[in-house]
């Protein structure tokens, strides 16, 4: 065994204390037809083998890409001192801080995350943490049901569809209803939640909404009109749920400013890497009046026995060890080494830098939409947006598999995205980051022109040919 | 001997001075954020601290020194398998290809983690005999979840509506009655049968037509086998419902004992457990769950397959309607799976099935050593963890497993898990591993039992600790009756910016 120190002199040593001479007797009380068969596994490998391998399997993914890719997991330059801090073992090798004494290190680290994200936000209370945006959004529904003892929730379709999937999913267990609000279909606010709908939906007072839900910006990089959500949600007596991006709050209004009782987001780009889906940090703040209905860690403000600063897990009487079914939810081990990498990168970039990763971020962006017109590519919405956007190609699926041919990852087709919805069939959502290069965007704009041109040809070929053969 | 250093830091706000930092991001173009419109735009900037990178650097280090970890030393937390993280392991999750993957990058630009997460499910369909593996749920606990939402669409799927009822011990972890409220039951807590394992009886008299799942944990939260498990699960599939298992102490079991093969319908289990992913100070962890053939339809969605030419690709929404939905974005917490990997791969079958004879025989062997100065109150062989109880201690002393936690601070020790399960008066529950020398648990024991004796001939020391640590106890009901749950120092960026 790799990483065990018993030798076999010690081993027999415990054995003798135990009066026995074989580690078999103690696992007598298997009942024998219940004896399990033996592992049939790979033999072990040794540290060196496993290293190499480790490193084909890693070498097997496709990463040198120019990547337009977005659509709620964000590239981002990390200052590398993040990670260094992350790997000193006292951070990544301590459990949840339930001896106080031995964890004031972890349990400042999480009360200061709650105070960092709190000030983006402008929220009053921030729990640490959640599992990704996705289980925060839903769990940010939950609390809308059990707050306002009503079970029904409106999600707009500005909402990332994987939020949406995980929220019904989530909903599903108490059988409460998630019902969607579809976006404006066309004119200047095409693609942002269609208000006119959202108010129908709340007229229904036979069913009344326990919260409602908009993204900011939305999971098609436009701004959505917040403020007037939240007012309809509030008229309706439902509770507002802001589902926003952390970076962009540097520049946005923060949910706290317009009216949001909740907000949830994915805090990744907080100096997370990528790595396919996670571990992620769920972000989840509330208002002060929802404090006892959040989900997840507290970690208050104390004095020790000296009247000494100190801090210690708090509220504690929501949690599912305490309070076990009548919790606030199950919600125990979760994402605080990620909670750590966002704060470790908020100190390090600071609120200047913060708004520069934005900024840059939009100009970028700007620089790529500029680019794409500039070969006859517009976007697909006219609305304003932060760093990300819709753009209208032809038969974007398969433009998107030829472009990865030249080294382009263009982004994601939206029918992949959201294969229900028509309107979006055509699009092709991209994103800039402040890592986007200008290299990166003129070999995507060259590429998409070289591959339009061609799959134009062919594609306009095979409309004749087909129609040749139905005459 | 102290466990930690002495640093107590100000916080992050205290050390801002305004113009400090910068440097790291280039100014964009002053014009970048002019076609935003006005009222969509943060008018007063956010009040994040402004420091330089030595401060921030020292700030987190000298931090990170008021901690204990694994790497610090001994850490018998029961129930959580503190065990050693591998540092190879550390590695390989952070090689570029794996840590830099975009979580929508098309299926043929991600292969490498699609074999590798492929690799791992058959991995642990083997461990549990379990028909198929999820890997999708975040932590243990979402994994629970996961599982009781498949058992719900299972008994719908089927027409059978009316069960509305789970049924725990009363020695299970709390997330299991947590789930239960989550997933829409009724939970039904058993009491625990006097030697500790589950009452059959009173199983038995609680099953029936509105009994949905009984959860148990096997070894239980006692550290003791199930013995009964075999007409506790028959029982159970005879009443029409389905059998969860909470596999917390998987470490305690590999390669001799499957689940799925003893006829357990659904399990999690916690990789930050068993397979040594670090636990992060509260995570990140992540909860693959297995299940039989007859939840197999119901397994959340994206599945990683295998096509005919041997390549992998995601499962597309909607491929799968029988699915319960997604419990998350993306895949999983695959930096963690990748670490899983690695543990696996490292050891092999017979590797894992030594992993879990030594943790048992350490536990065992601990057990002995505390007995006659602690009470065992279930003295039979445990498997990787046993609780013992200071009831006595504090009859005799006034001295309480409280103190005596505190006590063992001082002493250089992580205390175990005190007052659970709850069903123990004065409980500690002690869980060594299999990673920690006959040392280290010689010298763990000769600890506790010198505070036994101190709490005789000293008490005042054992209840005043501990006095090396950073901080004395800490006032815990202020915390809770004015909660500061934030800092409010600072009322805005005090610098413009310097562009």
């Amino acid at each position: 065994m790799p990483y065990g120190p018993h030798t076999p002199e010690e081993r027999g040593k415990m054995l003798a204390a135990l009066g026995i001479d074989s580690v078999d007797a103690l696992f007598a009380d298997i009942p024998p037809e219940l004896r399990s068969s033996p592992l049939r596994l790979p033999p072990a490998e040794p540290e060196l083998e496993l290293a190499a391998r480790l490193e084909r399997l890693a070498s097997h993914n496709r990463t040198g890409l120019a990547s337009f890719l977005g659509a709620g997991a964000y590239r981002h330059y990390v200052p590398p001192l993040v990670d260094q801090v992350l790997l000193r073992g006292e951070w990544y090798t301590a459990y949840t801080p339930y001896q106080p004494e031995v964890s004031q290190g972890t349990l400042q680290s999480i009360y200061e995350y709650e105070s960092l994200i709190a000030e983006l936000l402008a929220m009053d209370v921030v729990s640490a943490s959640h599992y990704d945006g996705a289980a925060a959004t839903a769990e940010a529904s939950l609390m809308a049901c059990r707050h306002t003892k009503r079970s029904r929730v409106l999600v707009s379709r500005s909402v990332h569809p994987q939020y949406r999937q995980t929220m019904a999913t989530y909903m599903s267990g108490g059988d409460l209803d998630l019902e969607e609000i579809p976006l404006v279909a066309d004119g200047p606010a095409a693609g942002t939640t269609d208000l006119v709908a959202l108010e129908r939906l709340l007229a229904d007072t036979a069913r009344p909404v326990a919260g409602v839900v908009a993204a900011q910006p939305s999971v098609l990089g436009l701004l959505e009109p917040m403020r007037a959500i939240g007012d309809a949600a509030h008229a309706a007596g439902a509770l507002f749920v802001a589902v926003v991006e952390p970076v962009s709050l540097s520049v946005l209004e923060p949910p706290g400013r317009y009216g949001a009782d909740i907000a949830a987001g994915e805090g990744q780009p907080l100096g997370i890497p990528l790595g396919y889906g996670g571990p992620y940090l769920g972000i989840l703040a509330s208002t002060e009046a929802l404090v006892r209905q959040i989900p997840g860690r507290l970690i208050g403000m104390t004095t020790d026995l000296d009247g000494k600063r100190a801090y210690v897990m708090t509220l504690r009487a929501r949690e599912q060890d305490i309070r076990r079914e009548r919790a606030a939810s199950n919600i125990c081990t979760n994402q605080a080494l990620l909670a750590l990498a966002a704060s470790v990168y908020l100190a390090a970039i600071g609120p200047h830098g913060l708004r520069d990763v934005a900024a840059l971020g939009a100009a970028r962006a700007a620089e790529l939409a500029d680019a794409l017109a500039a070969i006859g590519v517009e976007r697909l919405h006219p609305g304003p947006y932060l760093n990300e956007f819709a753009v209208r190609v032809p038969n974007a699926v398969e433009l998107h598999r030829r472009l990865l041919g030249h080294g382009v990852l263009a982004g994601i087709p939206l029918a992949e995205l959201e294969p229900d919805d028509p309107a979006l069939a055509e699009g092709l959502l991209v994103c800039a980051t402040e890592v986007t290069t200008s290299d990166e965007i003129s070999l995507f704009a060259w590429a998409l022109r070289e591959q339009l041109e061609a799959t134009g040809t062919v594609a306009g070929e095979r409309v004749l040919a087909t129609a040749g053969g139905i005459r | 001997m102290s466990v930690t250093g002495i640093k107590l830091q100000p916080s992050l706000f205290e050390l801002s001075r305004p113009g400090r930092g910068g440097g790291k991001i280039p100014h964009p173009p002053k014009d970048a954020l002019d076609r935003l419109p006005a009222d969509q735009r943060r008018t007063e900037a956010p009040a994040l601290p402004e420091l330089s990178e030595p401060e921030v650097v020292r700030h987190y280090v000298n931090l990170s020194q008021l901690n204990y970890g694994v790497d610090t030393g001994f850490y018998p937390l029961g129930s959580c398998t503190m065990k050693w993280n591998p540092k190879l392991n550390e590695w390989a999750a952070r090689l570029p290809g794996f840590a830099s993957l975009h979580p929508l990058a098309p299926d043929e630009t991600a292969q490498g983690t699609l074999l590798l997460l492929w690799e791992l499910e058959a991995a642990l369909c083997e461990i549990t005999g379990m028909k198929a593996v999820t890997l999708q749920p975040a932590a243990g606990a979402q994994g629970e979840l996961t599982g009781i939402l498949m058992i719900r669409a299972y008994h719908r799927s089927r027409g059978d509506v009316e069960r509305d009822e789970v049924l725990v011990p009363d020695s299970s972890h709390g997330t299991n009655p947590a789930t239960a409220s989550m997933a829409g039951y009724r939970t039904i807590t058993i009491p625990s049968a006097a030697d500790g394992g589950v009452d059959l009886a009173a199983f038995r008299a609680a099953l029936g037509p509105r009994t949905a799942a009984v959860m148990i944990t096997n070894p239980s939260t006692l550290g003791l086998f199930e013995s009964r498990v075999g007409e506790l699960l028959a029982a159970v599939h005879e009443a029409g419902a389905l059998a969860y298992m909470d596999g917390a102490n998987l470490n305690a079991i590999m390669g001799r004992f499957k689940p799925g093969e003893a006829g357990f319908d659904v399990m999690h289990i916690n990789v930050h457990k068993t397979f040594s992913t670090p636990h992060g100070g509260g995570g990140p962890g992540a909860g693959p769950v297995g299940v039989g053939e007859r939840l197999v339809p119901f397994l959340p969605f994206p599945r990683v397959l295998r096509q005919a030419d041997s390549t992998f690709r995601l499962e597309r929404p909607g491929e799968r309607p029988t699915s319960i939905g997604r419990m998350r974005s993306f895949v999983g917490n695959t930096g963690v799976l990748v670490r899983a990997y690695a543990y696996i791969r490292a050891h092999g079958g017979a590797g894992l099935a030594e992993v879990s004879e030594d943790a048992v025989l350490a536990a065992n062997y601990l057990k002995r050593r505390l007995e006659g100065v602690y009470d065992i109150p279930y003295d039979r062989p445990c498997k990787h963890e046993f609780v013992a109880s200071a009831a006595t201690i504090k009859k005799e002393t006034g001295i309480r497993t409280l103190d005596i936690a505190k006590r063992l601070i001082d002493y250089g020790y992580h205390p175990p898990t005190v007052y659970f399960p709850l069903i123990v008066d004065e409980g500690m529950l002690i869980e060594p591993t299999e990673t920690e020398s006959v040392e280290t648990l010689d010298d763990f024991a000769d600890a506790l039992i010198a505070i036994a004796r101190e709490a005789h001939d000293d008490p005042q020391v054992v209840h005043a600790a501990p006095s090396t640590a950073p901080v004395k106890r800490l006032d815990e009901t202020a915390a809770a009756r004015q909660p500061n749950l934030r800092w409010r120092g600072m009322t805005g960026a005090q610098t413009p910016c310097p562009d």
